[in-house]
């Protein structure tokens, strides 16, 4: 980890507000930004440990502990609201056995709220990890994404 | 020669399985012998019918849509490659009455052009507006920005011109031009699409900006929930590097705060600060990122830009009503069968694009409220449907074009909920800064919660409560979450019971 942490740091260290940049690339390569990290990113940024620490909380998209394996975040804003999310997110969370802001006991996915996907036109939408925008998401379609995410074999 | 079949790659015909039909036809053209050249367009925002693809005949772009992976064999059998009849078939694409009924100018090229092809924008016209600009003198380019009648749409609406003239006019080593494409709101995808089907557009409006003020260099803050229009820069940025001669953009991406789409606190959140509004004045146009003077601009207002250099101010100015000139990008969200992007000169009605763009509710029942401009933006009842869309018009009523966003809901919607929402939302965004947004907010989540539970004298003190955040709030976010919930309240009073 801490050589992870180096190369990302020396490559950043004299870019303009490189905090926010930093903390991506180390939650990209980790999951998460550990606690650990704090101390070594003021150092190498010039900052003191506190500012590090109120970026890092401040900000929803950084995690300070690891997440389950699979991140699904369901929009619950206005547009998706409007056409059933409320109910999908009932359904997420009793298929999954857990809340938002839980991972499920074996660790496989973790259920965040999201406020926007800019899937306003064909809700309810939801996104899984990084980058899987799925629109048009009842509860069937729900079911089918979870089951996708770690076929058995 | 071959084929060219179009399968949109922006994130909505990604989120409706496109990358699938695009292996499906590639795959069955494959075994059918056949080899069509497979473009990856963007959306042209006629969401419903996505995946929309579309094959280039000799009678133009014809679309098929919704396509399903199941439907490509069939498509195959149709002889869809030469336009064939088919169930999904549209027509000439530019014929759908969707997109015939609109005046593409700002989005013109979405849809059209390859979003990873400098040399597909520049063959569709791209890049007139920046070669253009780049033979004129700074305050020439300014005046006609200011001519054009451009406001800011990121939801202020401020003279996109004079705020360029201050920055030309402010003098310092260093400026910079900021692209707000934090697009929080609810309801609202013109940002993305912008971005992720035209992005060259935006490039070139925001080096056109950069000439205009005098820019050393610029930022595009792209929020951290739009992976696919980050890459889609990046792309596009990086085959820009030799067209924008130097001028360096550099994209960053945001993290997860709403309030980080207000521009000072968008600011402190590029310095790599925690995103708190700062105090006005100064303007960021008199010292705004890293202190120096600073366009900050939405992405449409950005995008629009070029536009207005190529064809003259003129052409843009005449489009609209009263002070709201040109046109915008209004996105029809929520509870509607016809959902996507509709560019239209202001000075429609709120009902036209319900019902002759959107079609209706999507669930077949009565449309009850819509909220226009955000979670920021009031409710407005049936009896409000027949309002012109224009910036005044919409303030004259308590209400807000902001982005352009309109969200329908239909007759199941509980409007208490709604209000509470708007507070809960209000409450969980806040920067921080103010009490009567920090915890006025959260106070009014629990008046209504008391209002809902049938306790007298609650509404009263949801109103002063409102009338607190109004006036003694120091942005938007606290000043203006009163909007959806008052309107609720006056409007549907019957579900306060
Ligand atoms: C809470 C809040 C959120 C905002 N979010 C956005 C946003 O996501 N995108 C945007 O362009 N403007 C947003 N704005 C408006 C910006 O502060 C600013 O007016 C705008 O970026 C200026 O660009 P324009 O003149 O091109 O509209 C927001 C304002 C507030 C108060
Ligand atoms: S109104 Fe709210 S978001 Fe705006 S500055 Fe005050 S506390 Fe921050
Ligand atoms: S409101 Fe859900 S994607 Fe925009």
């Amino acid at each position: 980890m801490n050589a992870t942490l180096q190369t990302i740091l020396s490559r950043h260290g004299d870019r303009d507000g490189a905090l926010l940049p930093v903390l991506h690339e180390i939650q990209d390569a980790l999951g998460y930004v550990p606690a650990e990290a704090v101390p070594l990113i003021a150092k190498a940024l010039n900052l003191a440990r506190a500012e590090v620490h109120g970026v890092l909380t401040y900000y929803r998209h950084f995690r300070q502990t690891p997440p389950g394996r699979h991140v699904v975040r369901i929009c619950r804003a206005e547009a998706c609201q409007s056409v059933g999310a409320d109910a999908l997110a009932a359904h997420a969370e009793k298929r999954l056995g857990c809340g938002f802001d839980e991972t499920t006991p074996d660790g496989l996915v973790t259920l965040e709220a999201v406020y926007c996907l800019g899937q306003c036109a064909v809700g309810p939408a939801l996104l899984i990890d990084e980058t899987a925008v799925h629109a048009a998401v009842g509860p069937d379609r729900f079911d089918a994404l979870i089951d996708a995410l770690e076929p058995r074999k | 020669m071959s084929v060219t079949v179009f399968v949109p790659r922006d994130s909505t015909a990604l989120a409706l399985d496109a990358d699938a039909v695009a292996a499906a036809v590639l795959a069955e053209a494959r075994r059918r012998g056949a080899d069509p050249t497979l473009v990856r367009n963007g959306s042209r925002g006629l969401f419903w019918l996505e995946p929309l693809l579309e094959v280039a005949t000799a009678a133009g772009r014809i679309a098929y849509g919704p396509v399903t992976v199941a439907d490509v064999p069939g498509l195959f059998d149709a002889g869809f490659l030469a336009g064939g009849a088919h169930r999904s078939r549209q027509g000439p694409s530019e014929a759908i009455p969707y997109l015939a009924r609109q005046r593409r100018v700002t989005m013109r090229r979405i849809g059209v052009v390859d979003p990873r092809s400098l040399s597909d924008y520049l063959a569709n016209g791209g890049g007139e507006g920046l070669t253009r600009a780049r033979a004129m003198a700074p305050a020439d380019i300014v005046r006609v920005v200011i001519e054009s009648g451009l406001r800011g749409r990121g939801g202020a609406a401020f003279p996109t011109g004079l705020k360029w003239r201050t920055v030309l006019d402010a003098p310092a080593a260093r400026k910079y031009i900021v692209c707000n494409a934090d697009e929080g709101d609810s309801g609202t995808f013109a940002d993305r699409l912008s971005m992720e089907a035209d992005p060259f557009g935006l490039i070139e409006g925001i080096a056109i900006a950069g000439l205009a003020v005098g820019a050393s260099g610029a930022y595009i803050y792209v929020r951290s929930e739009y992976p696919h229009a980050l890459a889609a820069l990046d792309a596009a940025l990086a085959a820009a590097t030799d067209w924008l001669d130097g001028f360096r953009i550099e994209v960053r991406k945001a993290a997860g705060a709403y309030v980080c789409g207000e521009e000072t606190a968008l600011l402190e959140s590029l310095e790599g600060r925690r995103g708190i509004v700062r105090a006005k004045p100064p303007l960021p146009a008199v010292a705004g990122l890293f202190g120096q003077p600073t366009v900050v601009n939405n992405v449409v207002t950005l995008a629009s830009v070029p536009d207005i250099l190529a064809r003259g101010a003129a052409s843009y100015r005449e489009l609209g009503v009263d002070r709201s000139r040109g046109t915008l990008p209004f996105q029809l969200a929520g509870n509607l069968k016809h959902g996507g992007l509709v560019e239209v000169p202001f000075g429609r009605t709120l009902r036209e694009l319900l019902y002759d763009f959107g079609g209706g509710s999507r669930s077949g029942r009565p449309l009850r409220a819509v909220q226009v401009g955000g979670p920021l933006g009031a409710y407005l009842p049936a009896s409000r449907f027949d309002t012109v869309l224009d910036y005044e018009t919409l303030a004259a009523i308590g209400a807000t074009l902001g982005h352009g966003g309109i969200v329908a809901f239909d007759d199941t919607v509980d409007m208490a909920k709604q209000a509470r929402h708007a507070m809960a939302f209000c409450a969980r965004e806040s920067c921080g800064k103010c009490t009567p947004c920090r915890i006025g907010a959260t106070r009014g989540v629990e008046v209504i919660d008391r209002l809902r539970g049938g306790k007298p004298g609650q509404s009263e003190l949801l109103r002063s409560l409102c009338d607190t955040m109004i006036h003694g709030s120091q942005c938007a976010m606290g000043s203006m979450t009163p909007l959806p919930v008052l309107s609720a309240l006056d409007h549907f009073p019957e579900d306060f019971r």
